[in-house]
């Protein structure tokens, strides 16, 4: 059952799981990092205080994060066509990825945000600062080893969303795993596919914990 | 005559304040009579869902340039939110704040944060940039203001200097000790060259000696940059050491302000004298009857006026309390004492001491 062929199958897969996921969290962050600093901002208590655009974003945040990811995987189908012109693949995958992340990506930068004392945020309007330089010079870098933690954790959730794309086409490990293992139930395949998301998935968590404690100055 | 000895003792400390006073007192006392700081009929009710809270209430003050400013009260007074009210922090319910005769509760959002930029402030918890070095703390600021990188650098190193921490530019927070951290934060505070330097309970945080040299260090600033000082605080000594003009602050309102000296010497309010009696180790003393407050002013302190007293009316007198304070270099002494029962020579001590133009008063059985 073993041949050449396979090999190049799981290193196509592992690169377009990498693929899906770390282009899938980049683009989540454009959205979910900006939604994460307005929930916080737009609070009552918040340096920007705007009641009805906080009530809008964690409506619209909830409503998106209690679908599952199946589901919206399906239902986002013509959307993710007229975005990529396709539905299968791992480009394709990204849409449904992007959507399902960034409102999560949203929650963990809030809560990362909201661990800046905010004492040090009054220090920084007590000395003049406008509420965007509040964000980029105080909020975000102070922020920083925690959003760095929020960033790994988002990372990780993401390729094992990945994986569940595979249902559907989405390409990456979890589609081989699916194809092979699953429907013709070659263990030795699922197997290895699930030895290698466990292997990227620990990667990833290492690392993004190493650059946190490396970044971060209060200890 | 046992009782007399530890008199004597604390006439003897009373000679060393006197003298201290003589020198510190050419120094001092400069200051110009333009008020940087009005705040006019201020009041702020905070409003949470569960019912109303007055913070503060018809509060005025005017506060001069380069004066430092002790607001003292209790904590929950609502000294924190009438020093936040000046940079506007906290927007007051009512009233205005002048600064430098600009009304800034009219002002936008905006011209607010050019008037920041001269309003330096420093925390009880420091609250530095723990991602940034002390270097970059102070240089955050500048940062903010828009200074090109060349001034702000050569700004910084001047201001680590002065705050006498040049060799830890390169410190994050974490690696600093209370004093420290507070000295950076001052140099922060004072970046932008500011007018007013606003201090909420800054020493607070800090053990006796470090809080002495902070209070030195804003001393100085003061004499040598002529900055004005706010200082919140809830400790007395505070205002003792370096304060030339108190508000004291109770239960939203200003009960008491003036001159130091003044109040110290002539407290009129309960609170005032509350404060200004239980400063100090024992907490609170409790008095029999015929106790009398007797208050020293820099006369009376250098002459030994108790003792004479004693032998000239020959009325025994208990000490019950005695200290002894130097404010902004002026010596200031006040004792409790007790008289024997026969009103007589309570009489007659009583006027040997107000003929020596001494205030005497009689206090209630319990003080403190």
């Amino acid at each position: 059952m073993w041949d050449s062929s396979m090999t190049t199958l799981i290193v196509q897969g592992t690169f377009e799981t990498l693929y899906m996921t770390l282009a899938s969290t980049l683009l989540a962050y454009i959205i979910g990092l900006p939604m994460g600093v307005l929930l916080v901002t737009s609070d009552s208590e918040g340096i920007v205080p705007m009641t009805l655009l906080n009530k809008t974003l964690n409506i619209v945040v909830n409503i998106t994060r209690s679908i599952p990811f199946l589901i919206l995987l399906i239902a986002v189908i013509p959307l993710t066509r007229l975005i990529t012109g396709t539905t299968i693949g791992s480009t394709a995958t990204i849409v449904p990825l992007v959507i399902a992340a960034a409102p999560f990506i949203a929650r963990l930068v809030e809560s990362s945000i909201k661990e800046v004392d905010y004492g040090i945020i009054e220090a920084s309007l007590s000395m003049g600062a406008s509420p965007m330089q509040v964000v980029t010079k105080v909020m975000i870098p102070e922020a920083k080893p925690s959003l760095i933690i929020g960033a790994a954790i988002a990372t990780t959730t993401i390729l094992g969303y990945s994986a569940m794309a595979g249902i559907v086409g989405g390409g990456g490990l979890g589609d081989i795993a699916i194809r092979f293992g699953y429907y013709r139930y070659e263990t030795g395949m699922m197997v290895i596919t699930v030895i290698l998301l466990v292997l990227i998935v620990q990667l990833f968590q290492e690392v993004g914990m190493k650059i946190a404690q490396k970044q971060d100055r209060r200890k | 005559m046992g009782v007399l000895y530890p008199l004597f003792f604390k006439m003897i400390l009373l000679f060393k304040f006197v003298d201290r006073r003589r020198v510190r007192n050419i120094e001092t006392k400069k200051t110009s009579q333009k008020p940087i700081i009005e705040i006019k009929a201020l009041g702020k009710t905070f409003r949470p869902k569960s019912g109303e809270v007055k913070a503060l209430e018809g509060i005025n003050l005017s506060i001069n340039q380069g004066d430092i400013y002790g607001i003292i009260g209790m904590s929950g007074a609502g000294k924190s939110t009438l020093v936040r009210c000046i940079n506007l922090l906290e927007k007051p319910t009512s009233g205005s704040v002048f600064i430098d005769g600009q009304d800034i509760s009219k002002i936008t959002e905006k011209e607010l944060r050019t008037v920041r930029y001269s309003v330096g402030m420093i925390f009880q918890q420091f609250n530095l940039l723990m991602q940034r070095t002390a270097e970059k703390n102070i240089l955050f600021p500048l940062e903010i203001a828009g200074v090109d990188k060349e001034t702000a650098k050569k700004r910084t190193a001047e201001l680590l200097e002065l705050v006498g921490l040049p060799d830890k530019a390169k410190a994050y927070p974490s690696q600093l000790s209370g004093g420290q951290k507070q000295r950076i934060a001052i140099a922060r505070a004072l970046a932008n060259n500011p007018k007013i330097l606003l201090c909420d309970e800054a020493t607070s945080a800090l053990d006796p000696s470090t809080t002495n040299s902070i209070l030195k260090l804003l001393k100085e600033i003061n004499q040598k940059l002529g900055i004005t000082i706010v200082i919140i605080t809830h400790e007395m000594s505070v205002v003792e050491q370096i304060c030339s003009h108190v508000a004291i602050i109770d239960k939203s309102k200003i009960a008491e302000d003036g001159e130091v000296e003044d109040i110290f010497r002539n407290p009129k309010t309960e609170i005032a004298k509350k404060m200004i009696f239980s400063e100090g180790d024992q907490g609170s003393v409790i008095m029999g009857r015929n106790t009398y407050r007797v208050v020293f002013d820099e006369k009376s302190s250098s002459d030994s006026v108790i003792a004479k007293m004693v032998l000239e009316t020959k009325c025994l007198v208990n000490i019950l309390h005695a200290d002894m304070k130097n404010i902004d270099g002026f010596a200031f002494g006040q004792m409790v004492i007790q008289l024997p029962e026969d009103e007589l020579s309570v009489a007659r001590a009583v006027h040997y001491l107000r003929s020596h133009q001494i205030t005497v008063e009689e206090v209630g059985t319990h003080v403190g």
